[in-house]
């Protein structure tokens, strides 16, 4: 185009104009990004939902060996099963069947990081949540569960994708699932009261 | 044929309201540029019913959801009360709330063979790439509308999909556990997620979905539609400056697609009075239950028209390889016009290798369609594998077939026999 023409005819400063134009520009699109953060952060849980999200004390002492009960936290359902010997002893013996067995690739405290993946061999506490796509596994305590084979030590199955998950919540080879189940933080303030959602023996002097 | 009308001429005669009227909008000049003086290939066989057919589904999903919105209430603790209050207690609620339930798998179908249509006819080589950009944009708004919507009622196949399709987020590198947690506002699918999901599906996606739609047909009038025969109709022009081989938009058209919509309205009535689950498919049993995060369904699947991805996602034993091949999957169909390297657009012209390609692409689609509503154990696994490597060849391997294969001379016009 005949833009130098322009430029002489109306003795228009371009250079001035362009500059003018970029910085006008940058200056609304930063004002932009501002604006926009929160309505971006907006969708964060909001201070109720983060209050929802405080531990929740559970009485554990009811729970009979072998048995199960699914408190909420977080509005994730949680396991707590109380495992029997028998139970117990169903985690050895298979950890070439698993893709973590040493819980390196998985998310658990430090104290849960072990080969039943508990503070207390006994009780079990899990986020239910399968690490796949996050339906609720199945309990499958059995050994041997018909649909599972006869190699089944007893366990979680998810009817989602089909992971496999044995009664410390790790992961079987062939499952959909990279990982092991999750396990929260929790603590045993007394033998009788297990709370989820903290890591230690709470706030000293509160109980 | 229309009166001619001398571009730039001055419209209608001078009187009343309707001068007046025309003085101020440009009525006559929209109507000749759209319409009468739009000219269309002639030789438009079944296959072209399905873009103005979709077009009609919008607005009855529009006009449906609107009156829809009026008594539903979004919340954790009335959503699933209120739909049943809908189909049990309103006037007639039952009638627009099947019509949208249907009008949603209906608008899928619809689309689906719209697609297809491309895929048999190369409708999306050049010049209209962009024209199929834009179609696939309105495809993933259509796709993002359908689950946001399924989650309304808060049945529990409603929280469970949403709970699996949110979480397909969490693979993504790095960023997935925190981005997970955005989407759903709360530390699992809860209220903030549901009321989130109602805005994006009431307001924000629709208005997405009109301006996609509308920028759809506005590429389409710069390139014209394609054919059957996969000729330029704008290449042999008469003397009148219209293409030879083009009819006007209306009447020709616009009465043909009235005849398609009749036919389409009649086969929903049927599905909306006598079938309105369609045994499942449309609406699934376990979203007659409400939402229960305690309570995964037996057996989780999506809908209908979101299974064939969902075989794929399935069929990987790798959680993360198997989000990002359902992910290509969808995207890879935004290649097609770069991955085809064939001289001609039509299957009609094209040779063996194209068009057993596309015949086993479109078994494999229907196949894992079926897939994925099976469960995700023994030979389904295996036949999901079977079919989604048969589904990934027809893109990947699309520029070394459509290259070698023999492909007949192409006519100067279109062929059509007079009815």
């Amino acid at each position: 185009m005949a833009g130098d023409d322009v430029i002489r005819d109306t003795d228009v400063d371009t250079s001035r104009r362009v500059f003018l134009t970029a910085a006008t520009a940058t200056t609304g699109a930063i004002g932009a990004v501002f604006v926009a953060y929160p309505f971006i952060s907006s969708w964060m849980p909001s201070e109720r939902a983060r209050a929802f999200g405080a531990p929740v004390t559970v009485d554990v002492s009811k729970i009979e060996p072998g048995q199960m009960i699914m408190p909420m936290w977080r509005k994730q359902p949680i396991f707590v099963v109380r495992r029997t010997a028998a139970m117990l002893a169903s985690l050895a013996g298979h950890d070439e069947r698993l893709k973590d067995p040493t819980s390196a690739q998985s998310d658990q405290p430090p104290y849960a990081k072990n080969v039943d993946r508990s503070r207390t061999p006994e009780i079990l506490v899990l986020i239910a949540v399968c690490t796949h796509l996050g339906c609720l596994p199945k309990t499958r305590f059995e050994a041997g569960f018909p649909e599972l084979g006869a190699d089944w030590p007893g366990g979680f199955f998810c009817p989602c994708h089909g992971s496999r998950f044995d009664l410390a919540g790790r992961v079987f080879d062939g499952s959909p699932a990279s990982v092991n189940l999750r396990v929260p933080p929790y603590t045993f303030p007394n033998t009788q009261t297990l709370v989820i959602g903290e890591d230690s023996a709470s706030q000293k002097g509160a109980a | 044929m229309a009166p001619a009308v001398p571009p730039g001429a001055p419209p209608a005669k001078p009187g009343g309201l309707k001068a007046w009227f025309y003085k101020r909008f440009p009525v006559e000049e929209f109507l000749r540029d759209q319409l009468t003086g739009y000219y269309a290939p002639k030789n438009f066989n079944i296959w072209y019913f399905f873009g103005s057919l979709a077009l009609v589904v919008l607005v009855l999903q529009l006009a449906t959801g609107i009156f829809l919105t009026m008594f539903y209430k979004p919340g954790e603790l009335t959503s699933f009360d209120s739909v049943e209050y809908i189909m049990r207690e309103v006037s007639w609620g039952w009638l627009i709330r099947y019509l949208h339930s249907t009008g949603a798998s209906v608008f899928f179908i619809v689309v689906y063979l719209h697609m297809f249509r491309s895929l048999l006819y190369g409708s999306y080589k050049a010049p209209r790439e962009l024209l199929w950009l834009i179609g696939m944009l309105v495809y993933l708004a259509l796709m993002a509308e359908a689950f946001f919507g399924y989650v309304l009622p808060w049945g529990n196949m409603s929280f469970w999909g949403a709970q699996v399709i949110v979480n397909l987020f969490g693979t993504v590198p790095g960023i997935g556990p925190g981005l997970v947690l955005w989407i759903r506002g709360d530390y699992g699918i809860a209220d903030a997620t549901l009321t989130r999901f109602f805005a994006l599906h009431v307001a924000a996606v629709p208005l997405a979905l009109l301006l996609l739609v509308m920028l759809h047909l506005v590429a389409l009038r710069r390139t014209g539609s394609s054919n059957p025969d996969g000729i330029e109709i704008k290449e042999r022009v008469g003397p009148d400056g219209h293409p030879l081989d083009g009819v006007p938009f209306h009447p020709y058209y616009t009465v043909k697609d009235v005849f398609g919509i009749g036919v389409m309205f009649v086969l929903l009535a049927i599905v909306v009075f006598f079938v309105p689950t369609f045994g499942g498919l449309f609406l699934e049993a376990p979203n007659f239950e409400p939402a229960n995060p305690m309570s995964t369904p037996e057996h989780i699947a999506p809908v209908w028209y979101f299974t064939p991805y969902y075989a794929i996602l399935r069929a990987v034993p790798d959680q993360r390889l198997g989000a990002l091949l359902m992910f290509l999957a969808v995207a890879l169909f935004v290649f097609l016009p770069w991955l085809d390297r064939s001289p001609v657009k039509s299957m009609r012209y094209r040779g063996v290798l194209s068009r057993a390609a596309l015949a086993l692409f479109a078994v494999s689609f229907v196949a894992l369609g079926y897939l994925g509503l099976q469960p995700a154990e023994g030979t389904y696994v295996i036949w999901a594998r079977i079919f989604a490597v048969c589904y990934f060849a027809y893109f990947l391997l699309m520029p070394w077939y459509t290259r070698i294969d023999k492909v007949k001379p192409v006519p100067e016009r279109v062929v059509f026999r007079a009815h």
